[in-house]
């Protein structure tokens, strides 16, 4: 089973994009912010096909999070997507800039983040 | 009468919604039949409320069946041509379904780069164009193909010209441009305004939006290298369907490309077109 992890501040984004993620096949696992996220991908990294990340957190926020993510070789080929209510042009290609593969803006739905996970390959 | 909820009059004193009486559900598929050609058929029904409550709460009636009597009693009023656009305008996003796009970057437009080389003249007509994205998708998928400098026309048609006024303008919410649009497109072909997104002029000005009721559609301005008319099949019946697929091949280039909806299918429809596979789409060929 391909597992993905979400990464956000609020428990209720979380939980949203984690029954999503689950309802397309997926395992999940959970973290806070950035810091967070970084730990666990440290220990379960080989495993993860792909991580869902908010720009906004305390510690540590998902551009910075993204950036050390794609400073590691080993994550080459793990697929990152921000979901954010940062939807300025610049803030877009900054992510970008940094190794997001994808970008959605929240308010999200899931066929909203079906379609981003498409265009990644990560859904049929 | 009771005014629940500040959304009208919808309800009766009871409080509850007035239901489409059968006859009146029989009128208005007989309308949208003899007006569109399509076919609401009863697995479809909830269509209407979905689709016209939003025209009843608009003109103060009661009920669906308030506004049937409406259109019985009044001849040539702009709400008639309302209620058929209302029931036959479709969902639509930026690159819808992926494959049909994929099997264009990946085989069918490399293959008539080659072939229309020397003319470098392209033209593709997207049939069921509601707001545009399909005609846009087209036009961001030609540019990212290396076609910046072939002679490049792209037809937008839709029966339903209220919706034709919103495709041209390019604009789009945040919401539209969340569905389906890869992000690289997005900062490459829009700017933003406000809380909306709009497209640049070097993409809206390779499309142009032109009504059309495809049942009459026995010419046009092609011959088209590629037609998509997808998810628009599966309304009409099989007779209706024929007639347009036959309109479709007469403006067909020879070895030009027509794309159908997922769950569409010319069996039955046409004997001639040449279904073609690549990866996850299915495609139907002219022949030569």
């Amino acid at each position: 089973m391909a597992k993905a992890m979400v990464v956000d501040d609020s428990r209720a984004i979380r939980l949203i994009l984690g029954r999503t993620l689950e309802g397309f096949g997926y395992q999940v696992c959970q973290a806070a912010n950035g810091r967070e996220a970084l730990a666990l991908l440290h220990r379960e990294g080989d495993d993860l096909n792909l991580v869902l990340v908010d720009w906004n957190m305390p510690e540590m926020n998902g551009l910075d999070f993204v950036k050390e993510v794609r400073s590691n070789p080993r994550y080459s080929k793990l697929a990152l997507m921000m979901v954010t209510t940062e939807t300025h042009i610049d803030q877009v290609c900054a992510a970008l800039e940094a190794g997001a593969n994808e970008y959605v803006m929240k308010p999200f739905t899931p066929e909203i983040i079906a379609d981003k996970l498409r265009l990644l390959g990560c859904l049929q | 009468m009771t005014n629940l909820s500040g959304v009208g009059p919808l309800f009766d004193a009871t409080g509850q919604v007035e239901r489409l009486s059968r006859d009146n559900y029989r009128f208005l598929q007989r309308y949208v039949l003899d007006g569109s050609g399509i076919v609401i058929d009863s697995e479809k029904d909830y269509l209407f409320e979905a689709r016209l409550m939003p025209l009843v709460r608009r003109e103060n009636l009661r009920s669906l069946n308030d506004l049937c009597a409406l259109i019985k009693a009044t001849a040539a009023t702009p709400i008639r041509q309302e209620i058929l656009e209302a029931m036959t305008t479709n969902e639509t996003l930026f690159f819808r379904d992926m494959a049909p796009f994929e099997a264009l970057r990946n085989s069918i437009l490399p293959e008539l780069k080659a072939k229309c080389g020397p003319a470098k003249r392209l033209r593709l007509w997207s049939a069921a164009a509601s707001s545009g994205q399909e005609a846009y998708s087209l036009a961001m998928l030609l540019l990212e193909g290396g076609f910046q400098n072939w002679n490049l026309q792209i037809a937008g048609t839709d029966i339903a010209e209220s919706i034709l006024e919103r495709a041209r303008t390019g604009r789009y919410s945040q919401l539209e441009v969340n569905r389906g649009l890869p992000v690289h497109y997005l900062i490459k072909y829009f700017t933003r305004h406000g809380l909306e997104w709009q497209l640049k002029d070097e993409i809206r000005r390779m499309v142009r939006f032109e009504r059309l009721d495809l049942r009459r559609a026995t010419a046009g301005p092609g011959p088209f290298d590629i037609v998509f008319c997808r998810n628009v099949l599966i309304y009409f019946d099989p007779t209706t369907k024929r007639q347009i697929l036959a309109a479709i091949q007469s403006v067909l280039a020879p070895g030009g490309y027509l794309s159908l909806g997922a769950a569409e299918t010319i069996i039955n429809l046409n004997e001639t077109l040449e279904k073609c596979v690549f990866g996850k789409a299915t495609l139907y060929r002219n022949p030569e």
